[in-house]
């Protein structure tokens, strides 16, 4: 590639790019965009496209039928339970991995990036085996399980509680999918916030300490805001990507339309029904819910960046 | 990193602590050991007992049943298919990791926000919406359904459909590991090789290539892993005919839905066991190249 073919070197003024001495801007530049464009452009356009040439009335039809509307909700509200979880956990494993020497820590370590690592399928057909009426946790729960006959003999639980606890299953219900969503997301929560507390200043704490401050209040007025948006990064990435999870949760949901279908099977059922105008308003929805989260994203990134200089 | 030293090499008992009461920078014993035991509970309970469950489940029926159930020949055009899909879209993802992250480290341009914008999209998009845009374009009632059939082409529900919907959703993994650790680097090395008269591909092949060999294998592995394991976008464009167009995960499916567990198990341990070995690799590197792998930690 000859340095000439540089497109900036021929403007004057306003330039595209700026001048560099290293060759292969417009190779690699023009390779990037043909490949994105081939892969990812040009199909989501094709997405929207048939999306937006459905009348509108089908439209608000199809995103406004009780069904589509369930199915929404049953995947953001499971997929918000699930962030609050891993926000709680995750933090409490960054914590520990970061600030606590013990042995086995750099199993636990290797251990978090496993929901990254394992087949979503695999994680789908494991945690519904565990978490079925006859599996290893599932049979905790069971009417005749332990837990159960522990809770029915409590009779100074407020009248009520006893029936909420023994009627709880969780494979096959939206406790299923929540369980589901919690193990795909920690690695987002746990992998966002251990780097910004590796690098967090220590002398801080020190001078918190210092100055009369408690471990708690230093915890919760120093180390906390500090790790704001990390957890806030970590919170919208493990929640963006609860929304669209298929695999591990169709084995453990038990798919009961209205009940505990997530939009994404709702997809693959319009799309097997060959209503593929169907298909694509409710990926139209999801789409753009998912370029609303990656904005997010990035402001919640470059307002700590404005904050606290890096992230 | 003073302090961690000295309470690997020394190892006589600490000195008793001249105060009495909790240091102000630390946490009391029994909260430190109280969150590592949440932590390792919740750890175990939920993601360390499905890995164990998918090897439990495999061999509850014996050695035998559990090599018995590969002889299938459709397991084995699974496994085989697999193997072929990731073959293909790796190294067409390892190219375009390599060109994204050169052209967005090494200059500047206008809308690069919005180029590294678009190569996290797969990250945030749902599967099964990655596959539902190839069936628009190429299915049958797609943009260029009729042309495709008109001249014989197969995509959707087969094994062109399969490798594209997996490079839609891996091909972020080895250019997201590059970009950071190329900016990290920085222009100057590359600078220099051409002020001293070197080519292009010269400086590429001497001097970038091998200040990134490590972060790039990191990316090839995280790569390889999802696209061996990629279930939902496979799913939308494959058509599940068993022994054509399953592709393992797939197969899982299907198998686990025929209440044939001790199979679906079985061909699931083959993928948890490609997932430890990645996970093997990725610490030792991480351990290992530590420094050649800024950027690792943030995904």
């Amino acid at each position: 590639m000859a340095p000439s073919a540089h497109p900036a070197r021929r403007r004057a003024g306003w330039s595209f790019a700026k001048p560099s001495v290293i060759p292969g801007f417009g190779l690699t530049l023009g390779y990037t965009l043909t490949y994105l464009s081939i892969i990812v452009l040009i199909p989501v356009i094709a997405l929207f496209l048939k999306a937006a040439t459905t009348p509108l009335d089908k439209i608000v039809q199809i995103a406004t039928s009780a069904r589509t509307l369930k199915a929404l909700e049953v995947s953001f509200g499971s997929s918000l339970i699930a962030a609050c979880v891993n926000m709680v956990f995750g933090l409490i494993v960054a914590w520990v991995l970061v600030r606590y020497r013990f042995i086995g820590r750099r199993l636990l370590d290797a251990v978090v990036d496993l929901p990254f690592a394992l087949p979503t399928a695999v994680a789908g057909i494991a945690l519904s085996t565990l978490y079925a009426p006859k599996g290893w946790i599932g049979s905790l729960f069971a009417p005749a399980g332990p837990i159960n006959k522990w809770i029915a003999e409590q009779t100074w639980l407020p009248f009520g509680w006893n029936e909420i606890v023994i009627n709880w299953k969780i494979a096959y219900t939206p406790s299923g999918i929540v369980i589901a969503l919690i193990f795909i997301g920690l690695p987002f929560m746990v992998r966002t916030v251990q780097p910004v507390l590796e690098e967090f200043e220590q002398e801080l704490e020190e001078a918190a300490a210092t100055l009369g401050a408690n471990r708690w209040q230093t915890i919760t007025r120093v180390i906390l805001p500090r790790l704001t948006p990390a957890i806030l990064t970590g919170f919208a990435l493990a929640f963006a990507r609860a929304v669209g999870e298929y695999g591990s949760v169709i084995f453990i949901a038990g798919n009961l339309p209205n009940v505990s279908e997530i939009a994404p099977l709702l997809i693959v059922i319009k799309l097997e029904e060959f209503d593929q105008a169907g298909a694509s308003v409710i990926a139209g929805i999801m789409l753009i819910i998912a370029f609303v989260m990656l904005l997010i994203i990035n402001l919640i990134q470059a307002w700590s960046r404005r904050r606290f200089g890096d992230v | 990193m003073y302090e961690q030293d000295v309470a690997v090499y020394d190892s006589r008992p600490s000195p008793e602590p001249a105060y009495k009461h909790a240091r102000p920078t630390t946490e009391r014993t029994w909260i430190k050991w109280t969150l590592i035991g949440i932590a390792v509970a919740f750890m175990a309970l939920i993601i360390l007992l499905p890995l164990v469950i998918v090897f439990v489940e495999a061999f509850r029926k014996g050695v035998e049943t559990y090599f018995k159930s590969f002889n299938d020949p459709k397991s084995l055009a699974a496994i085989q298919l697999t193997l072929t899909v990731a073959a293909i879209s790796v190294p067409l993802n390892l190219v375009f990791g390599v060109a994204a992250a050169w052209c967005v480290a090494k200059y500047e341009f206008w809308g690069k926000s919005f180029l590294i914008t678009l190569i996290d999209l797969p990250f945030s998009v749902s599967p099964v919406v990655s596959g539902l845009v190839y069936v628009l374009l190429f299915g049958a009632q797609g943009w260029f359904g009729p042309f495709l059939k008109a001249n014989g082409i197969e995509i959707i529900f087969a094994v062109p459909g399969i490798v594209l919907a997996t490079i839609f959703v891996t091909f972020p993994f080895i250019a997201r590991e590059l970009i950071p650790l190329m900016q990290d680097q920085g222009t100057g090395d590359e600078e220099a090789a051409i002020s001293l008269g070197a080519t292009g591909w010269q400086t590429f092949w001497r001097v970038t290539l091998p200040n990134i060999k490590w972060g790039l294998l990191y990316g090839v592995l995280l790569c390889n892993a999802r696209a061996m394991g990629e279930f939902g976008a496979v799913s939308v464009v494959s058509g599940h005919i068993r022994g054509k167009t399953n592709t393992m995960p797939l197969d899982i499916e299907i198998l686990y839905n025929e209440y044939n567990f001790t199979a679906a198990f079985a061909m699931a341990s083959l993928l948890a066991a490609l997932a430890l070995v990645t996970l093997l690799f990725k610490t030792i590197l991480e351990f290992r190249f530590g420094d050649e792998l800024a950027g690792t930690r943030r995904h």
